[in-house]
């Protein structure tokens, strides 16, 4: 089972990724299942959603303490609370910034860890080019897809069309396909300084 | 058809394809998406005929449904926590008058502390109300058991609760698969009351009944509930049949045959449970699981059956009985009364306190040991409990309670997790 927790802030659309998450990984013909922090939502409050994603029927009902991935949705969140409590050694850590992990100081972080399963990316900048509106939970999820390669871009592309519709739902798919493009982009540069 | 969807939208699919023709609700957490689905299908059109009634409270929502369905249409409601306290009244009438109203229960605590999360505090209150509750495992389950709460309820003429757990089922995304409307007007067939207010053949219902009739009255109730103990298997074989799934029944078990250690509860607790006793398993532990889903009726002899091969269990429940210990675990003791098992009371999860694998191994295994108190009350902070006691010793005016434990624990404000 690999299990995603999203952290944002209340009106960014983080309960949204959660479950367009699992919309995807269910068109891939997996058991996945989201759920919301269960808070009372405000706008701008700390907010968490989880995803695990399985091959069998997924029962388990706690909340993720343990996560494969983390998915941050607003950098702001790293001065306020522990959004990296529990991430798993090899975990994966995509951010909403557009600054590098270094520049964020977080460099230590990734210390003893694959420091090729962790990335930023400029979301909200993503939403606004393509959506019009900064929501950065769309490109992450594309982005997260290209980072873990846990579920495919055209399964992103689905949960959109599920989830939207006409003008929006377009945004979203090239803010997905640039986000995705860009993430792996990232990933290649990586590998490339690497093997230098 | 099979979808990933969220637990109150999928529980509105099935409310719309069992054809009600009143709903009637007054929005509370976590219920409310699944009044605001069937809003919206009323609205379009989609759920017709059927009229969406808006109503002031949660005490006009079930006095809605009673005269709805004493006129002889089905009626659906959906509640949670002071809302169901708030109809408290009207709940005890429908049951009193024979009206087979279903209603959901999206499970949440009630208050005072004011808490917005899942337990089973509130269905429990109602438990001796004459309403049929039954437990949903799953969002399927959820499903499912209100398209068989239907055919139940207007059979007996008495009302069900469907109790699903809020946030935890409610708002999870899951895959579910939506019947097809062929496949529940298979199912359910159009309601036949066996009272209605109708001018061609005027009846009163809800006379007053003095000392010479009341107890017939109540007896008949108990008695139909003793008759559902009868056909909810067998209608959750006619369900099988026809939809092609296990759901319903009264109890379920997992791993029981051989198993020392059973661990009983109620709601969608027992699909973490289930995965902890998969990894005692593994590891050799004799250990298995009783699921109730019909918590009213009772399954005192079903009960019974499952546990008098185990050499104890214990009752992990989302309730409390103040004063006393465990609500369901009274029951369950009833059940097994002259066996001399011995049983164990967990109480776990109020007011939406995780209850995780971890701690639920250490539960387990302590109850294997045989080194559990009779009740036990799950991942409790001591430090916080004992610091309050020790305050109230020291000083007369204390201060409030809930405001005190939030000051000690450094919470600023609720969150989960």
């Amino acid at each position: 089972m690999f299990q995603i927790r999203v952290h944002g802030r209340g009106g960014q659309g983080v309960v949204t990724a959660a479950e367009m998450l699992s919309v995807a990984a269910f068109e891939e013909g997996r058991h996945a299942q989201a759920f919301p922090s269960f808070g009372s939502e405000r706008t701008g409050a700390p907010v968490v959603a989880f995803c695990r994603i399985s091959d069998k029927e997924i029962r388990l009902r706690e909340p993720i303490m343990e996560p494969d991935a983390i998915i941050i949705q607003d950098p702001t969140l790293l001065h306020q609370i522990d959004v990296f409590a529990g991430l798993k050694p090899d975990g994966y850590v995509l951010l909403n910034s557009h600054h590098s992990l270094e520049a964020l100081g977080l460099a230590e972080l990734v210390q003893g860890r694959r420091a090729e399963r962790f990335c930023t990316l400029p979301a909200s900048e993503l939403g606004l080019k393509h959506v019009g509106r900064p929501i950065p939970n769309v490109p992450l999820l594309a982005g997260f897809a290209a980072l873990s390669g846990i579920i495919r871009l055209e399964s992103v592309i689905l949960a959109i069309n599920e989830r939207f519709t006409g003008k929006i739902a377009a945004g979203n798919i090239a803010a997905a396909t640039e986000a995705y493009e860009r993430v792996q982009q990232q990933m290649k540069e990586q590998a490339h300084a690497k093997a230098d | 058809m099979l979808k990933q969807t969220e637990g109150s939208k999928a529980v509105a699919e099935a409310i719309a394809l069992c054809r009600p023709e009143v709903i009637c609700a007054y929005p509370i957490s976590p219920q409310t998406h699944i009044v605001e689905a069937l809003g919206e299908s009323v609205k379009s059109g989609e759920l017709t005929p059927c009229e969406f009634i808006n109503v002031e409270s949660e005490f006009a929502a079930m006095s809605v449904a009673i005269g709805a369905s004493a006129a002889g249409a089905r009626a659906y409601t959906a509640t949670a926590s002071q809302g169901l306290l708030f109809m408290a009244e009207a709940v005890y009438n429908a049951s009193g008058l024979g009206l087979p109203i279903v209603m959901t229960v999206a499970n949440r605590a009630i208050g005072a502390p004011i808490n917005i999360w899942n337990d089973h505090s509130d269905s429990l209150s109602q438990r001796e109300s004459g309403w049929m509750q039954l437990f949903a495992e799953t969002n399927q389950e959820a499903v499912d058991l209100h398209i068989q709460a239907f055919r139940l309820a207007e059979e007996l003429s008495m009302p069900i609760m469907v109790c699903m757990d809020g946030f935890i089922l409610t708002h999870a995304f899951e895959r579910v698969d939506i019947p097809s409307q062929a496949q529940v007007d298979a199912y359910l067939p159009p309601f036949e009351p066996r009272q209605v207010l109708d001018p061609a053949e005027p009846v009163s219902i809800g006379a007053m009944v003095g000392p010479e009739a009341f107890m017939e009255v109540r007896y008949l109730a108990h008695a139909k509930q003793m008759q559902a103990i009868e056909r909810i298997p067998q209608l959750a074989s006619e369900f099988r049949e026809i939809f092609g799934r296990d759901s319903g029944g009264l109890i379920r078990t997992y791993c029981t045959e051989d198993a020392d250690t059973i661990i009983i509860a109620m709601g969608s607790v027992l699909g973490t449970i289930k995965d902890t006793v998969d990894e005692m398993r593994a590891e050799g532990h004799k250990i298995g699981v009783l699921g109730i889903i019909s918590y009213r009726p009772f399954p005192l002899e079903q009960v019974k059956a499952a546990l008098i091969n185990c050499r104890r269990f214990v009752v992990l429940e989302k309730s409390l009985a103040v004063g006393m210990g465990g609500i369901v675990a009274t029951d369950v003791r009833m059940a097994v009364t002259g066996t001399g098992l011995k049983g164990f009371t967990a109480i776990a999860g109020l007011g939406g306190r995780p209850i995780t694998k971890a701690s639920l191994h250490k539960l387990f295994r302590e109850a294997e040991a045989e080194t559990l108190p009779p009740v036990t009350f799950l991942d409790l902070d001591w430090d916080a409990v004992n610091k309050q006691l020790a305050r109230e010793k020291q000083t007369r005016r204390s201060g409030p309670v809930a405001e005190n434990i939030l000051h000690d624990k450094g919470i600023v404000s609720a969150k989960f997790g």
